[in-house]
């Protein structure tokens, strides 16, 4: 991370993007949407939120009615921060307007991982910038409990545009869980949030991200995330509920020698869903490793499941998982897993595997006892199985039961 | 007792097994063996249930119960179990998910342990079943199964094919408890149909009726370690070559 970049350079190159459609994904027309919102009042206790919201963020992972396994909480909704706090020692949560204001370093972060100009919805973020959040771990310190944050769309028709901070500064380690979600069932909005990642050396940060919409939104996250030396980003993301359409391809670029990013994704489709989701993993520095897992179901929706590593210096190694099962007819998977080895040394893998239940599974467990029925059942659970390595306790329980929670819609 | 009369069975529309007749009292172990590709899984998976395999003729009886056209689970529940010589993999369900499975209203940690300690599996309980298991690994994993399910019908194929010496004691050691050897045979509930290609699990598990099988119909009935001594005398080539089913008691004349 070099030089301060203006914001005038900033906002002349996002104003030069602001039509410039995403490489990939339906192109959504920025112009139905509204951009402002009413102030939302500030809650010093979260616990204080209607219950019917902390009820549909408690869907997306964020728990606010006992905050005491959290290290920090933050809520936005809409386009304004409506909490902020911190239960531990050596972490900072806050909106990020406010940590722009705080440290004049922030220029070294700002739009440094992912590009300004990336697209118009990277544009538009800058151009409309709704604050967001800032989490950062100071050196050393390691959060005992994960950082919660979450990011709801109260409005109807808004255009939601966040962009978060995140930093793990040497040997920190920062556990977060971020949900977000929508007050509305059933009317449209979009969701565009720009989260850039800085994982200092030896520092680990495990992101968990559970996605609950509703079948009109539209989300475009763009994230990416640099990786410096013995440093490790995990990133979990769910998505079992509906939404109408959903594009990202996260990056995850090791910088750092002996670096390690991992990614895991839920992803389930209903009818009426499109989703375009994958991880990307650059392997730059000696040493540095990946894998990327990702299981995607479909039950009458369409997916496209990418993955992509590219190796880049020697003894690098990634391997790209990616398996999708369709449980209905109608639903389309289309896996496209990339690797791209640039030397000698290195060791790049995939396996990609598309298909319906196999028959012969479902028989063998009915041998055992089970009904067709338990068994698919069976089989199903499996498959959204992952279990996550690095991922402390209390999430590992957490992500299980929000997977188990959406289990049954799916069956 | 399981009674098979006059049964034709179909794969994928051809005929694979040609009028069967088969009877296994209760208490009995009954030894099938064959070449490859003569029939014998066929018949197994026949008896379980697989839908697959097409009845086109005959009845298959247990306990006097026609069950010709139930269903695997439901003939599971009434009793039956079967140990797959190539089991599939089932990704992310694991091996005590599986015991759990199998041992339905009965499960509880320590049974699980117990089993896995008992088939030499206690590493493999967080494992995804099969995944990556060597081949005796996967009969010890079948017949832990069957442990769990305590089957009265005990349909084992090849349950010692691929396993080391050392672990072939064990295998027959998990399959005399299975089949309850060490009750007099008036006090066994369980009777088990054994498909064996070497032989070689005769030296461990105790058996008085053994048959012949290939080009899907059932010969030769008689004394397995008989048919055994003879089979490695002249070899299952002779069975192909004799087109009728004798009783083994011919088969000096047949020589």
């Amino acid at each position: 991370m070099t030089g301060t970049k203006s914001s005038k350079i900033l906002k002349d190159k996002a104003r030069a993007s602001a039509n410039k459609p995403a490489a990939l994904g339906e192109d959504i027309d920025l112009k139905s949407y509204v951009s402002s919102a009413e102030e939302q009042p500030y809650q010093s206790d979260p616990a204080e939120l209607p219950a019917k919201t902390k009820a549909q963020m408690l869907d997306a992972g964020v728990m606010l009615d006992d905050i005491s396994q959290r290290s920090g909480t933050y809520i936005q909704m809409d386009n304004a921060p409506v909490h902020s706090s911190i239960k531990q020692e050596g972490i900072e949560v806050m909106a990020v307007s406010q940590a722009l204001a705080k440290y004049d370093w922030m220029a070294d972060y700002w739009w440094q991982a992912v590009a300004v100009d990336a697209d118009k919805y990277t544009a538009n973020v800058e151009l409309n910038q709704h604050d967001g959040y800032f989490i950062r771990a100071l050196p050393g310190y390691k959060t005992l409990f994960p950082v919660q944050a979450c990011l709801y769309l109260a409005k109807a028709e808004l255009a939601q545009h966040v962009h978060n901070i995140i930093i793990a500064e040497e040997g920190s380690e920062l556990h977060i869980i971020t949900g977000c979600t929508t007050a509305s069932k059933r009317e449209s909005g979009l969701h565009l949030g720009v989260s850039e990642f800085y994982i200092k050396k030896g520092a680990r940060v495990t992101f968990t991200m559970i996605h609950s919409w509703n079948p009109e939104v539209a989300v475009r996250p763009r994230t990416a995330a640099v990786v410096e030396e013995d440093g490790l980003f995990l990133s979990n993301y769910l998505l079992m509920k509906p939404v109408r359409s959903l594009q990202m391809y996260p990056a995850a670029e090791c910088v750092g020698e002996n670096a390690i990013v991992r990614y895991n994704s839920i992803l389930v489709a209903a009818a009426g869903s499109s989703l375009d989701v994958g991880s990307r993993a650059i392997l730059n520095a000696r040493g540095a490793r990946t894998e990327i897992v990702s299981r995607a179901i479909t039950t009458g929706g369409n997916i496209t499941a990418r993955g992509y590593i590219e190796g880049n210096a020697p003894e690098v190694k990634g391997h790209l998982e990616c398996r999708g099962l369709i449980l209905e007819d109608g639903g389309k998977i289309h896996a496209i897993p990339e690797l791209k080895g640039n030397l000698a040394g290195i060791d790049l893998s995939h396996e990609a595997a598309v298909g319906k239940i196999a028959e012969e599974e479902v028989e063998y467990l009915m041998a055992r006892g089970l009904s067709r029925e338990e068994a698919t059942a069976t089989i199903v659970r499996g498959f959204l199985r992952v279990d996550i390595e690095g991922l402390p306790p209390l999430l590992s329980t957490e992500l299980r039961r929000a997977v188990e929670a959406s289990e049954k819609e799916v069956m | 007792m399981l009674e098979i009369r006059q049964l034709s069975v179909a794969v994928e529309g051809k005929e694979i097994l040609h009028d069967i007749n088969l009877r296994i009292g209760t208490g009995e172990t009954h030894i099938l063996f064959g070449p490859n590709g003569g029939g014998k899984t066929t018949l197994l998976m026949t008896i379980m249930g697989f839908p697959k395999y097409k009845v086109t003729q005959g009845k298959i009886f247990f306990k006097e119960r026609d069950i010709t056209k139930l269903p695997p689970d439901e003939r599971a529940r009434l009793g039956f179990g079967i140990s797959f010589q190539r089991p599939p993999v089932v990704r992310g369900v694991k091996t005590s998910d599986m015991l759990a499975a199998c041992l339905r209203k009965r499960a509880s940690e320590e049974e699980i342990d117990r089993l896995a300690v008992k088939a030499d599996l206690a590493d493999f309980l967080d494992r995804e079943i099969n995944y990556g298991f060597s081949g005796g690994e996967i009969k010890r994993s079948e017949l832990m199964q069957l442990m769990a399910q305590k089957p009265q019908l005990v349909l084992l194929d090849e349950p010692e094919s691929g396993v080391d010496l050392v672990n072939i004691a064990l295998i027959g050691d998990m399959i005399n408890e299975l089949l309850e050897k060490s009750c007099p045979i008036y006090d066994r509930k369980c009777m088990g149909l054994l498909i064996t290609h070497t032989g070689h699990i005769l030296d461990y598990v105790n058996a008085r009726t053994g048959y012949v099988m290939y080009d899907g119909r059932l010969a030769c009935e008689g004394d397995p370690h008989e048919i055994l001594a003879t089979v490695r005398e002249v070899g299952y080539e002779h069975c192909v070559r004799c087109q009728k089913g004798r009783i083994l008691d011919d088969w000096d004349k047949i020589k």
